[in-house]
């Protein structure tokens, strides 16, 4: 009888933890495309990676004469350099990566199961450059921006292709990612979700809020208002600190983590960086 | 390698033309922030553009004109296929040119 009853309660807990699981990513993410689709019922999947140009036709029109001479075309030719030129040791980053470098930022960031981390495309050139002796890039913006924007141009056009492996490191990593997304913090007690998913399309002050879906496929970016191209952890700092919260550092696992679910919810859109926001 | 990155459309009544030109536009009064030193003045005092030879505008700049200058301007009586010739001169002496056609 007892026994019996070990068993009953045993099973039934089982099946009423299993729907207590969290979703799965892949689960996260139909949701995710289902909420921008009715929000933005007249914006065709793949137009999604222009963000606020999506949505917007005044700011649009004024971003396609900016296009005319795109700011970022500099930055191409000086990461292409960079790029090639080799390393005291003469090696040169191609050897570091797949394809030789060309055209695979779609699979940034990934998750090394090896390491236990999440591995992201400026972590990958430093990585090489220290395996290589050399000293480190700073992380935010210049050199590694540069190089950044050369490989995400080679990669343009191609679908953003971030695999999360059901490995429960790395799914920790994605869940630490998307906890930081939808968590309030700072001073103004807002989330990442509150201004790009919730407000999505509305105002703050002067500026329109982007769809958080599509976000991270023009990265790295020229922003009128650095004057400059940065990296998306430049801008995961800038955002910290609008909503008057100390930002953690680029490259830090947090912002590993955060970019990891956030690259996630833009799976099969196509890449477009680097790119030029105001 | 240029300095000046030059588009010129040609429309019904008007010829739209731009150019995006780099140069620092160095006001003189920005100071060095290791040395404490105002960084030297050093930006473009005169735009000149021609249209097949014949100047169509004259612009005298100064230090209020911003890094990376863009212009934009129209202008009547060019036909595509013509040829606009941008140049500018800067407050050291040194200029730079370029030419489009109008497409």
């Amino acid at each position: 009888m007892k026994k019996l009853l070990t068993i009953a309660t045993t099973l039934g807990l089982m099946f009423s933890g299993s729907f207590a699981v969290q979703a799965s990513p892949q689960q996260d993410l139909k949701e995710f495309r289902s909420y921008f689709a009715k929000r933005f019922p007249d914006v065709p999947f793949q137009e999604f990676v222009n963000g606020v140009y999506a949505i917007d036709k005044a700011s649009r029109a004024q971003w396609e004469s900016i296009e005319e001479f795109p700011p970022y075309e500099l930055s191409i030719d000086k990461g292409k350099k960079l790029f090639e030129t080799p390393f005291a040791n003469g090696k040169t980053y191609a050897s570091c990566f797949r394809n030789g470098g060309i055209g695979i930022k779609q699979d940034y960031p990934y998750f090394d199961t090896k390491t236990g981390k999440v591995v992201t495309l400026e972590g990958a050139i430093n990585a090489c450059r220290v395996k290589n002796g050399e000293k480190p890039l700073g992380w935010k913006k210049g050199k590694i921006a540069d190089i950044s924007a050369y490989m995400a141009y080679t990669s343009r056009g191609n679908k953003v292709n971030v695999k999360v492996p059901s490995d429960p490191a790395a799914l920790a990593a994605y869940e630490r990612g998307k906890n930081h997304f939808y968590a309030k913090r700072g001073q103004l007690n807002m989330s990442c979700a509150d201004c790009h998913q919730w407000n999505a399309g509305n105002r703050i002050r002067a500026d329109l809020l982007s769809p958080a879906l599509g976000h991270t496929t023009h990265f790295p970016v020229y922003r009128s208002k650095w004057g400059a191209l940065g990296t998306i952890h430049r801008r995961y700092g800038g955002c910290n600190k609008q909503v008057r919260f100390k930002p953690f550092k680029a490259q830090s696992d947090e912002y590993k983590a955060l970019e990891y679910f956030h690259t996630y919810m833009s799976n099969g859109l196509e890449m477009n960086g680097p790119g030029a926001r105001k | 390698m240029s300095t000046i990155k030059i588009r010129a459309k040609a429309g019904d009544k008007v010829t739209k033309v731009s150019a995006l030109i780099e140069h620092p536009m160095e006001t003189g009064m920005r100071k060095n922030k290791k040395t404490g030193k105002k960084i030297p003045a050093h930006f473009i005092q005169e735009v000149v553009c021609e249209l097949n030879g014949t100047v169509v505008l004259t612009a005298l700049w100064g230090p209020a004109v911003s890094k990376r200058p863009f212009l934009q301007f129209k202008i009547e009586g060019a036909k595509k296929g013509d040829t606009i010739k941008l140049s500018w001169v800067d407050n050291k002496g040194e200029k730079d040119s370029a030419e489009a056609k109008i497409a």
